[in-house]
């Protein structure tokens, strides 16, 4: 029973949070800014806008660019119902369940680049040429990091991980390494939902996107899709981020449910405070600060090797 | 009896070009008989080793009466060779099916009888190569591979690029015979017998032994397409017709595997730094490959690269088998031979197809060069759509093939973290595979998003259409078995671990299914089946809907955007050309911009196999210049070169 409410406390939380994290990055960049800004709930207002809004779309474009939206929401909640959002395991978990998180979230990627490619615009074409080749060198970061944790926790399946990453004792060399590892996976994380100082989500100039500009031609449900997709990346990651940087006790679980959704608050915030203290990086010292990434959870690595 | 049926099956393919030698050249009849002959011959060879696999035997050896003038022809079948012969009946069958729409006898008079012939040889000489357990016969049916395998790289003599990659693949085949023939006659002066698999060379010395295995290593490795002995393989699949590029790349290069997967189990259990060579030599050629596979503009070039990459990952499974080996490790063996074997098996489904759908583009729009097309979504949406699905299979994405034996070569990676000291080592293997898995994404994405997508830079592009039933048939049972193994890996489960119980049969390993559950993968697939038909579903009933309100492209308000203008695949990777500017070694001839108002000019820049380009090239040269004295022994006359031959026996037979 308990595993049940567990687990449909979950799926709820994956389908229904997401948007407002990305209110609370608003909300905190508002805040910095000395401005009032959004309300906190802007975007589920505009996700549902964008839901009952029209199509227009390029004729260039095949069925993929339709597609490529719906393949994103699909593939990103799946990958999704492999993290624990809270101290129980999540929904989905077997041995070799980390390797398959990372490819569907491969897969979002496949299909959201093809999709700006498929509308022939330049623009579009650089932002699916920036997403792939800094994948190149968030994908292994990621993989580093997964490499620390299975190390530390003996298992092969992110909920046992993530949740064995918890009893950690601190000031060991483990948690030395896992600090490193979350360092990491923070950088990932801002690489992979397109934040500063990768990318700016609120830039006005098509040239220096990646994320948005992708997007650029999407319109009405199939631009709400990207927008839920990319949200619910945030979540599962900083999710992924807060197991590995909290003592989450499975014992405890109405009091850790809380934690955990304190602790996802708090990473939005810390990501908005991001966002406004930090300018972007320049586009060719991305890959630099991705290297940088792989760097830390290798020495991570090395410190508990 | 199997084994008589399969030797058949053998026989029937060897002599399925015979028939049409004697027909019209323009007769499509020939043809007809030859695909017919092998697609039957196929048939019953799958549905034996199917049905050999149903009821394990161990071995099947089979001894007739005629002998060799070394030995006796014996052939035996293990669950291991019976795992290779699967693809080798496949791609054989599709192939010629496939050959009926894009090599018919009525366009092709001049060329198309021979390349049935060699088709067939060269299938038939593969069966023959896996069943082969002499080591003289095993030379013979490899020669006779290789040989037919360079007539049908050189279908089109007519081109001189042809001709030239005909030219690096003989020599850098017959370096590999010679290795070949090193380590056969070394294998034979250490065991006592010509016989093969396993053969019995434990207890010989570190020297000996290193010997046997480098030198099988880099026989089998040519063959194979490992780095740094891969020269041959990026021309010559580019330059030979596409069906002939999918069974080199989906079968041939497979034999190379299937001799480096015996040749490290012929001294029981091998020692640790074979292990870590393959390891080595398999990350090199997976990273190379897909780095190299990045930067070409000729898309079957491309695949060629990528088919490099794969090899590189099957022989970083097997590496990792071979260390499981040494150091008992059960779950390593099980893992990455298991792994290997099925990455090995899912690379003969995807790469033909895409071989196959190029020939399609070729077909349709008469160039090899991605840059000059775009826009074949529209035009040749069937085509469009089965490159799509062997791309994300090739990109290792769920829910198909590709992923499955990938995530089982991780998944070893990942225990050897467990209960070995030395495992941590090995499992720095996973970052480099992790990249190598995000650079093959992207090298995919560029692939069909420079070909299919956008609008069509040239005329050419722009007139191009679907190809036929016969050519687009095979590539829809290639793209649903992609599907099949990557919905439901359990099917194959049961094959794998006879093949794996096969390869070192006084080894213990524990069955894949235990280790991992395979229906997770399916529990995952389903829904992410369901969903791509759903959507499929949905576009289909409101595609013409949302078509009424469609516009261009946003272009920023720039008045006069052009086809052109579009992003190329040579934009797409240029960060990364940039950053591995020292691996990719490209020829750049960039203008130099001179003041205020520069004048016209061009920029060309091309990246040709950089070790053929930069080292095989130079050095052949170089030795050709010093044996230059040499050529008075090369008169031209054949009769004088028999006449060495004469003379050159005559002085073995003496000293003897």
């Amino acid at each position: 029973m308990k595993t049940l409410i567990a687990i449909s406390l979950q799926v709820v939380l994956l389908a229904l949070l997401p948007p407002l994290l990305l209110g609370i990055i608003n909300k905190t960049k508002a805040w910095f800014a000395g401005r009032r800004g959004w309300p906190v709930l802007q975007v589920y207002y505009d996700l549902l806008r964008l839901m009952k809004k029209n199509v227009v779309i390029s004729s260039t474009t095949t069925w993929v660019f339709l597609a490529a939206p719906l393949v994103s929401v699909i593939s990103v909640l799946l990958a999704g119902l492999m993290v624990p959002l809270g101290p129980m395991a999540a929904p989905i978990h077997f041995t070799g369940d980390l390797i398959m998180f990372a490819y569907l979230l491969a897969l979002g990627r496949f299909f959201t680049t093809l999709a700006a490619l498929d509308t022939g615009s330049s623009f579009e074409g650089m932002g699916a040429a920036r997403e792939v080749t800094f994948a190149c060198f968030s994908e292994p970061a990621l993989f580093l990091v997964l490499l620390v944790l299975v190390k530390l926790s003996d298992t092969l399946s992110l909920s046992a991980m993530l949740l064995s990453a918890s009893h950690v004792r601190i000031g060991s060399t483990a948690s030395a390494a896992l600090v490193m590892a979350a360092v990491s996976l923070f950088v990932v994380l801002l690489a992979e939902t397109s934040r500063i100082p990768i990318d700016d989500p609120n830039t006005h100039l098509e040239l220096t996107m990646i994320h948005e500009v992708m997007v650029l031609d999407n319109s009405g449900p199939l631009l709400g899709a990207q927008i839920y997709a990319s949200s619910v990346k945030l979540l599962i990651l900083a999710a992924f981020l807060l197991h590995v940087v909290l003592p989450l006790d499975p014992a405890l679980v109405g009091r850790d449910w809380g934690i955990m959704l304190a602790g996802l608050v708090a990473v939005a915030v810390i990501i908005g405070a991001v966002e406004s203290l930090m300018a972007r990086l320049q586009l060719r010292f991305v890959p630099t600060l991705l290297v940088a990434a792989c760097l830390f959870s290798g020495f991570g690595f090395l410190l508990i090797l | 009896m199997n084994m008589l049926m399969l030797i058949m099956v053998a026989l029937g393919m060897i002599c399925s070009g015979v028939p049409g030698l004697f027909f019209q050249r323009r007769s499509a009849a020939g043809q007809r008989l030859a695909t017919a002959i092998n697609v039957a011959a196929s048939a019953v060879g799958m549905a034996v080793v199917l049905f050999h696999d149903i009821l394990p035997i161990a071995a099947e050896v089979w001894h007739p009466a005629g002998a060799l003038p070394m030995g006796k022809v014996a052939l035996s079948l293990d669950d291991l060779g019976a795992w290779f012969l699967l693809p080798i009946f496949l791609i054989s069958a599709l192939g010629s099916v496939y050959g009926l729409g894009y090599w018919p006898q009525r366009k092709h008079p001049g060329d198309g009888r021979k390349l049935r012939l060699c088709w067939g040889l060269m299938s038939g000489a593969m069966v023959l190569v896996v069943l082969a357990a002499n080591s003289v016969w095993f030379l013979m049916v490899w020669e006779i591979m290789a040989l037919s395998g360079y007539f049908l790289l050189t279908t089109e003599d007519g081109r001189s690029e042809v001709r030239q990659s005909g030219w690096v693949y003989f020599i850098a085949t017959h370096l590999a015979t010679l290795c070949l023939i090193a380590f056969f006659v070394l294998l034979r002066v250490y065991s006592g017998s010509f016989q093969l698999w396993p053969t019995d060379v434990a207890g010989l010395p570190t020297g000996p032994l290193a010997a046997l295995f480098l030198l099988g290593l880099i026989g089998f490795g040519f063959k194979a397409g490992l780095v740094p002995l891969h020269v041959w393989l990026p021309a010559g699949h580019a330059n030979a017709p596409s069906h002939v590029s999918a069974l080199f790349s989906g079968v041939m290069l497979n034999m190379g595997i299937y001799g480096i997967m015996r040749v490290v189990v012929i001294a029981g259990r091998p020692p640790i730094w074979w292990g870590v060579v393959l390891m080595s030599v398999g990350i090199l050629s997976a990273f190379l490959g897909i780095t190299w596979a990045l930067a070409q503009r000729d898309f079957k070039r491309l695949l060629a690269y990528s088919s490099i990459e794969n090899i590189g990952i099957i022989t970083m499974g097997l590496g990792l088998a071979v260390l499981g080996l040494s150091m008992k490790h059960p779950i390593w063996i099980a893992l990455g031979l298991g792994g290997a074997l099925l990455h090995m098996l899912n690379h003969s489904l995807f790469k033909p197809l895409l071989f196959m759908g190029a020939g399609g583009i070729i077909h349709g729009a008469n160039t090899r060069d991605m840059e000059s097309l775009g826009g074949l979504a529209v035009r040749m949406p069937a085509v469009f759509r089965l490159m799509l699905l062997g791309s994300a299979a090739i990109a290792a994405l769920p829910p198909l093939n590709g992923f499955v034996s990938e995530l089982l070569i991780y998944l070893g990676f990942f225990h050897t973290l467990h209960g070995s000291t030395a495992g941590p080592w090995i499992a720095w293997m996973i970052p480099v595979l992790a990249m190598v898995g995000a650079m093959a994404l992207m090298t995919f994405v560029k692939l069909t998003a420079t070909c299919f997508a956008g609008q069509p830079r040239t005329t050419a592009a722009a007139g191009a259409h679907d190809p036929g039933a016969a050519m687009l048939g095979p590539m829809v049972l290639l793209a649903a078995a992609c599907v099949l193994v990557g919905a439901f890996p359990v099917l194959l489960t049961g094959l794998l671990d006879h093949a794996i119980a096969a390869w070192v049969p006084w080894q213990q390993s524990p069955s894949l299914a235990g280790i991992f559950n395979f229906w997770w993968i399916t529990a995952v697939a389903v829904p992410l089946l369901i969903g791509t038909a759903g959507i499929a579903w949905w576009i289909h009933h409101w595609r013409r809907d949302v078509r009424e309100r469609a516009v261009g492209t946003w272009d920023c308000g720039y008045a006069a955007p052009g086809s052109r203008m579009q992003y190329t695949g040579s934009s797409l990777i240029q960060t990364m050309a940039w950053m591995f500017r020292r691996i990719l070694w490209r020829r750049e001839k960039s203008p130099e911009v001179r003041g205020l108002f520069p004048s016209a000019a061009d920029y060309a820049c091309n990246t040709p196999e950089p070790l053929l380009d930069r080292v095989a090239e130079p050095v052949f040269k170089k030795i050709g210049n010093m044996l230059e004295s040499a050529r008075i022994l090369q008169s031209g006359t054949a009769q004088l070169y028999m006449l060495y031959i004469l003379l050159i026996v005559l002085i073995l037979l003496l000293i003897k």
